[in-house]
């Protein structure tokens, strides 16, 4: 079989669409994470708690699709990849797991029993659900900038030589901020949308807090990069179409590479400004009540944000610290040629497919959850 | 070679976590097509009672499903964080059908779950149950999706190793997909899940008959369940034959170690109905044969020889030897990248690479294993004999048992005798767990069946693991063992409860006109009644 798309063309196109599934899942799930962080804080008597349960309630399961096809698609396009960083991240993994199944089990059953502690189990379940995988993400992108400790033996098995409480240091953790405060106030653009009354009301001041947190936070870990963070650069040159050989190159470490990309292509500081920009967008919308346009605007200060530290890797998609030649760039950790097409190809077909639907969902759920509406559906959380 | 503590720890975490999500899977492809099926009756009768049913049979649904996607993702995450040689060595090929089942299915049938419980009171008839169909849909096309990526483990088609990326990859898409065993393991999975499905139905309708409630809604459900199960389950046994047959041509070690088949004999072979397999011994002892049945069933011929495991070890160990061939090639060539002699060997010796690897149990480098390491090696092939004879041996008896229970159950519901009919009732209640320990059983004998694989004859399990410390495993595996333990309680809990509480009168669906109505219930006047939608 022929394949009509050239390899390099292929593996660019699947580093692009590995970042879009990211940001599809932040944008969709991370309202669901979002206000799962908020529950404790802004929903004050239960049944303020349930509106915002509800408010998610018909939709997160979809939503959670996102991280599940995330993760396929690194197996299935980048798989030394999702070997490397999955099992090098064993522990941090092992909790964000248990933090995602806590919360369909928590949404399901809190309200089966008619019970204060029960309840209150419960949220405290959600909000870890919600808050543990929100900061996961985070620490793990800091860590690809700073570079993860593993190598390759000759059979290409990928080694990680770090411990688990090596990933949470100082600049992890701020990019670990960076991902709760952004994906909290997305949340809270949802819920202000969503709901009415007290309840919208401290959405949209915490949807503000948190906006100008994520400005700050993001613009503070910009300028750590900026100041002390090394980037890593491939010396000489690698065959873009060359076998997915993750060993046979050279990789240094230099200061500042991680701005190279920026200064390169000026368009691409599109996407920090944009993180900001939607940050601050979103905050002048929730202050004048436009809560619909306020969730769009976060959204793309998601999308921005995301954007943001992939695009300065550029082609390093898990950078070594320990061995830098092993570090995975894009042209030496897919799958191969075909597999990367017929992925394309299903991808093509279906993504829209899913959007179509997904929007029909929504368009069918749309309007506010009210004590009524949640009252009225036995089935409700 | 990896830590064989963590290789036994990663399997057993693997095959518990297996096991647990495999608890939900079956109840949710049988349930998800029942509740279509009842919602479906109610669309084109009109007749409140199966709109009922289908709420109330909703409601068991939902606490199942969450619990199935929950431990779904675990499914997902562990080939990376416990397998990532595996994930690294097949990525390629695995991969992508695990990915598109995540944009063809599991999008579907999560995204329309929420509608199937927040839409009847937004959604026309019709549209709803269209929202129900596409769960169903979805939950089966994810049911395909995943055996395609398990028939590859069982029968790697379409693929070749590259010595280059130290890989295998895909040579042939169509192959992967169109995978015989693919075919014959999905009909014969969903159709576990549909017996799984309607015994539950059958299995607590008989217990509101035996306790004279919910009289009507129990017996329309015993009738749905009956018919669709008597379907299911002649078809569970008949593909489940079929799956054998694919397995007699593709795993030959597999069905010699189910049938605990020592020693060839000539054609058509005795089938075994009992006996005690010793490992140890290589030998069955007080088994009894019915003549000539397995060769007739498994090779569908009189004249096929079926291999027995002696046989099949001493060729096992001419494979240890080819593939030795390849495997030095492939270290000659990674020394030299541009020796193109090695290539050509590797190209030769590849489907046998596998068995080469399976040396690394005894020697750090396999051109210096001793035949003795060869052939422990080529022993190491036969798969646990005596768990796979029983296993098999229970999946099968509670097939053929299913088939009785619905064939008796459709003739006493086709005659209205349900009621009459109580031992009938005792014997569909106390079958409830049955068609789980069918399914679990099952899965232990095509994956326990597959070991000494990850991938039949490709990847040795002991090389697939993740190069992680002992104690981490030790740490997520009594982490999920405590976890999922506790689920089980509270879901466990739940589930009974709301079968106690049954089906409600209460259940009111307000038509569109009273959408927005207060809750005194005065009149709408309809230009308000989009008021609470989102200003903008």
């Amino acid at each position: 079989m022929s394949i009509p798309l050239d390899y390099e063309m292929l593996r660019v196109l699947w580093w692009a669409l590995l970042g879009i599934l990211l940001i599809g899942f932040a944008v969709f799930d991370g309202f669901d994470l979002g206000t799962a962080i908020l529950l404790p804080f802004i929903g004050r008597t239960n049944l303020e708690r349930r509106l915002m349960i509800n408010s998610i309630g018909p939709v997160w399961e979809g939503n959670q699709v996102w991280f599940i096809l995330g993760g396929g698609a690194a197996f299935a396009a980048w798989p030394p990849l999702y070997a490397a960083s999955f099992s090098g991240f064993y522990i941090a993994m092992f909790l964000v797991l248990l933090a995602l199944i806590l919360r369909p089990v928590a949404f399901k059953f809190r309200g089966k029993v008619d019970n204060d502690t029960w309840r209150a189990c419960w949220d405290v379940a959600l909000f870890v659900g919600g808050f543990v995988p929100s900061l996961v993400f985070g620490v793990a992108f800091g860590n690809l900038l700073q570079g993860v400790p593993f190598h390759f033996d000759e059979d290409l098995r990928a080694i990680y030589t770090g411990g688990f409480f090596g990933l949470l240091n100082p600049f992890a953790i701020l990019c670990g901020l960076v991902s709760v405060a952004m994906l909290a106030a997305h949340g809270a653009t949802y819920i202000c949308m969503k709901t009415e009354g007290a309840l919208a009301a401290r959405a949209k001041t915490a949807g503000i807090v948190l906006n100008l947190a994520t400005i700050v936070l993001f613009v503070a870990a910009g300028l750590w990069v900026y100041a002390s963070i090394k980037g890593y650069a491939v010396v000489g040159t690698v065959d873009h179409a060359g076998p997915s050989n993750p060993v046979r190159k050279t990789v240094e470490v230099v200061a500042g590479a991680w701005f190279a990309n920026y200064r390169l292509l000026p368009w691409t500081l599109l996407a920090p400004v944009l993180g900001v920009l939607g940050a601050l967008l979103a905050i002048v919308t929730l202050i004048r009540r436009m809560s619909i346009r306020a969730f769009w605007a976060s959204a793309l200060s998601i999308a921005g944000i995301i954007a943001t530290p992939g695009l300065a890797m550029f082609p390093f998609i898990l950078p070594s610290s320990t061995d830098p030649r092993s570090s995975l760039i894009v042209w030496d950790s897919s799958s191969s040629h075909m597999t990367l097409f017929i992925m394309l190809v299903a991808t093509v077909i279906f993504l829209p497919i899913v959007l179509a639907y997904t929007a029909w969902v929504y368009r069918v759920l749309r309007g506010k959850v009210t004590a009524q509406t949640i009252g009225r559906n036995h089935q409700a959380y | 070679m990896p830590d064989i503590d963590v290789v036994t720890l990663s399997r057993l975490q693997f095959a518990l976590t297996a096991l647990y999500h495999f608890l939900f899977v079956p109840l949710t492809l049988g349930l998800s097509l029942l509740l279509a099926i009842m919602e479906s009756v109610y669309v084109m009768t009109g007749r409140r009672i199966w709109r009922d049913m289908t709420m109330f049979w909703g409601i068991l649904f939902g606490i199942n499903f969450a619990m199935g996607v929950a431990t779904g993702i675990t499914m997902e995450f562990q080939f990376g964080t416990n397998w990532s040689y595996y994930s690294h060595y097949v990525g390629d090929v695995f991969g992508a059908p695990l990915a598109i089942e995540g944009l063809m299915a599991f999008f579907l049938e999560a995204t329309f779950i929420g509608l199937f419980f927040f839409g009847w009171d937004r959604l026309s008839k019709p549209g709803h149950l269209a929202v129900t169909w596409c769960v169903a849909l979805g939950s089966n096309l994810s049911a395909l999706w995943i055996l395609i990526a398990n028939a590859w483990m069982q029968h790697p088609v379409g693929s070749r190793f590259n010595p280059d990326t130290m890989r295998m990859e895909v040579t042939d898409f169509f192959e992967v997909l169109f995978n015989p065993v693919a075919q014959s393991k999905f009909v014969h999975t969903v159709s576990a899940g549909y017996v799984t499905g309607s015994i539950f139905v059958l299995a607590i309708s008989a217990f509101y008959l035996l306790n004279g409630r919910h009289r009507e809604i129990a017996k329309r459900s015993m009738t749905v369940a009956a018919s669709f199960g008597l379907a299911s389950a002649l078809s569970v046994v008949v593909l489940g034959d079929e799956s054998g047959y694919t397995a007699t041509q593709n795993q030959k070690t597999k069905i010699a170690a189910m049938e605990a088949m020592w020693h060839t004999e000539p054609a058509p072979a005795s089938f075994t109905l009992f006996g005690i397999p010793s490992l140890e011994e290589r030998k069955t002892y007080f088994a009894i044969h019915i003549p000539y049945a397995l060769g007739l069933l498994a090779t569908r011929s009189i004249d096929t020889v079926i291999p027995g495991l002696f046989q099949l070890v001493d060729e096992a160990k001419a494979k240890i030897r080819t593939g030795l061939e390849g495997y030095t090639a492939v270290q000659t060539l990674r020394a030299n990248p541009k020796d193109e002699a090695a290539r050509k060997i590797i190209a030769e010796r590849q489907d046998d690479l596998g068995y080469a690897m399976l040396l690394k149990r005894y020697v750090a480098d396999p051109a210096k294993a001793t035949d003795a390491d060869i052939e422990r090696a080529a022993w190491d092939t036969v798969p646990n004999v005596p768990v796979l004879f029983w296993s098999f041996r229970v999946m099968v008896g509670l097939g053929f048992f299913f088939i009785a229970l619905f064939a008796v159950t459709f003739y006493v519901s086709a005659k209205r005798q349900l009621d009459q009919r109580r031992w009938l009732l005792y014997v569909a209640l106390l079958s409830l767990p049955l068609p789980w320990i069918a399914a679990e059983v099952g899965w232990i004998v095509a994956e326990y069946g597959r070991q000494p694989w990850i991938i039949e004859g490709v990847l040795p399990t002991f090389l697939a693991t993740s190069p992680i410390a002992a104690h981490d495993v030790w740490l997520s595996l009594s982490g999920f063992v405590v976890f999922y333990t506790s689920l089980l309680v509270v879901e466990l809990y739940l589930m009974l409860k709301y079968i106690r509480l049954g089906p409600s009168e209460s259940w009111e669906i307000p038509d569109v006109a009273t959408r927005f109505a207060p809750p005194g219930g005065a009149a709408v006047d309809p230009s308000t009644l989009h008021a609470d939608l989102p200003r903008e």
